[in-house]
């Protein structure tokens, strides 16, 4: 359980500075989109780094209020990938 | 007479070794960097940089088109292709051949008949040289269970046709999970590389990484600069290198360097390469693993006990230069063992870790080289491989190069990223390795076990 409030939006962050892709290999659809409802261990992105992959996971069940990076982005340690609204 | 001008097709610290060899040989040097890479080490030390786009590898250094335009335009003799990238892929000599540049390794036919799993396992058979006993390409469990009947035992070891890295493969060790892991590494082999071809071969339980560095001229002269073992491994990737192999004995050795040169000399190879041999402990006998066409991570550590300069020799003879050396002219002294610095976090399972290094101190002393792309205040991009930095110590004993590392590895600092030190400061001191008695498995059976407990 999460401290957060009910209404307060869960972001979910980049652990490491990495590439961001929202799909499992070029050509499959997107792990998650806006709008979906996903459970705590729902894969929601890859972070590539240095030619290893890591799977993130949501860490929180909800629904994906926004995706606010581009696949294929470089995104920083800390920055916030999507928005997560807890259920 | 207008200077020669190389081409360098890489970066990071092989950009630079190369680059300071071209200097050393009075010849221009033209860089080929992606957005990320235009202020590195290797940038500064060129005559000439082309940014060829943006940082992903499939945007800029592996994009083939983009190196032969950028090697026309400058007006570059020659390409070296450093390792990694396109080092091995034979597609870059072809373009080299067709655009009247010189390439700085061998023709791509030979490239390509090495590369290939099948026709350099043939090649090799035809030269009398011992491979591990198995199979050619296996596509019904049939076939599989009458491999393993002429294998004799278990266990046996799957391996993608297409393969490579790990990728596709499967230890058997009971004969009731062989069609398991025949269905597996085949739907693996199948999804990585898009063919489920697998060999099967007899897996060696008790091994040790160990190759043969040569280099060929294009008049068939071809000589042998001795052995290295890389038996410490984790996940296939190597993390130390010396040379020469502790323990190995005489006959094996001289066999081994015997096939190494057979081989290589059979297709004419012109220029540096690397003969890989896995050795059985246990059997006492060697077989052929692979031909690495290409200069290596790991050369220096034979550059220190012959005192040949690897990259400069492969220049040269690119250049049509013969071999400055005979074999009779190569002269073994002392011992060298190298270590992979990678910015992967040694307490955090080796997760990568970029970022910028905001202190980095050197170790020194006269038996220390440090081949390195890196200073204090540069960045260490999250698009390319871990390695920071090569760091060799030499000695008269194996004792004496062992203890040298050990000093060194507590001199070096670096700060602002997480690095693999203190685990290689843990290795080194282990009684088996100082022993000189560790095989592939050694690392991720024993040690990295230990380590994760010395942690807590």
């Amino acid at each position: 359980m999460t401290a957060a409030n009910k209404n307060d939006l869960v972001p979910i962050q980049a652990t490491v500075t990495s590439v961001f892709y929202r799909k499992p290999r070029p050509g499959e659809p997107p792990f998650v989109e806006e709008g979906d409802h996903i459970e705590e261990g729902t894969t929601v992105c890859l972070l590539e780094v240095m030619k290893c992959f890591n799977s993130v996971s949501a860490g929180v069940k909800g629904k994906v209020e926004q995706i606010l990076v581009e696949s294929g982005d470089l995104v920083e340690k800390g920055d916030t990938l999507m928005l997560i609204r807890p259920e | 007479m207008k200077k020669r001008k190389v081409l360098v097709a890489n970066r990071g610290e092989i950009a630079v070794r190369i680059i300071k060899a071209c200097q050393d040989l009075d010849i221009e040097t033209v860089l080929v960097a992606s957005e990320a890479d235009t202020e590195s080490m290797a940038a500064k030390l060129a005559d000439e940089v082309v940014c060829i786009g943006p940082p992903h590898v499939t945007l800029s250094y592996l994009d083939l088109a983009k190196i032969i335009d950028a090697a026309l335009q400058t007006g570059a003799d020659a390409i070296h292709p450093g390792y990694g990238f396109l080092a091995e892929n034979p597609e870059l000599p072809a373009a080299c051949e067709k655009n009247d540049i010189v390439f700085i390794g061998p023709r791509s036919e030979t490239m390509q008949q090495l590369g290939d799993k099948i026709s350099a396992r043939s090649l090799a058979e035809k030269n009398d040289i011992p491979m591990t006993d198995g199979s050619k390409g296996l596509r019904s469990f049939k076939d599989v269970e009458a491999e393993v009947q002429k294998i004799g035992s278990l266990p046996v070891v799957f391996k993608a046709a297409a393969g490579g890295g790990g990728r596709g493969m499967r230890i058997v060790t009971e004969q009731g999970n062989l069609k398991d892991a025949f269905d597996i590494a085949s739907n693996e082999a199948l999804q990585v590389f898009g063919d489920a071809t697998l060999f099967v071969e007899r897996y060696v339980q008790n091994a040790r990484h160990v190759e043969v560095q040569v280099i060929g001229d294009n008049f068939g002269n071809l000589i042998h600069l001795g052995q290295r073992d890389c038996s410490a491994q984790r996940r296939y990737q190597k993390i130390i290198e010396e040379a020469p192999p502790p323990n190995l004995p005489d006959d094996l050795r001289n066999k081994m360097l015997d096939a190494a040169v057979e081989l290589t000399s059979s297709v004419g190879y012109n220029n540096a390469g690397t003969v890989e041999f896995l050795v059985d402990k246990d059997r006492n006998e060697f077989y052929f693993m692979e031909v690495n066409s290409r200069i290596q991570v790991e050369h220096p550590v034979t550059e220190e006990i012959t005192g040949v300069d690897l990259v400069k020799e492969q220049i040269q003879v690119a250049f049509g230069a013969p071999l400055s050396l005979n074999q009779e002219d190569i002269d073994f002294q002392g011992h060298a063992i190298e270590c992979r610095i990678t910015a992967e976090d040694a307490r955090d399972s080796f997760m990568p870790s970029p970022g910028d290094i905001t202190y980095f101190a050197l170790p020194g002393g006269k038996n220390v080289r440090i081949d390195t792309h890196c200073h204090q205040g540069c960045t260490i991009s999250p698009y390319y491989d871990p390695l920071l930095a090569k760091l060799i110590t030499t000695g008269n004993t194996r004792a004496d190069a062992l203890a040298n590392m050990e000093t060194a590895l507590a001199e070096f600092k670096i700060e602002g990223i997480e690095t693999n030190i203190s685990f290689l400061q843990f290795l080194v001191k282990q009684l088996e390795f100082a022993a000189g008695d560790i095989q592939v498995n050694w690392i991720e059976h024993t040690i990295l076990p230990n380590f994760v407990e010395l942690l807590k």
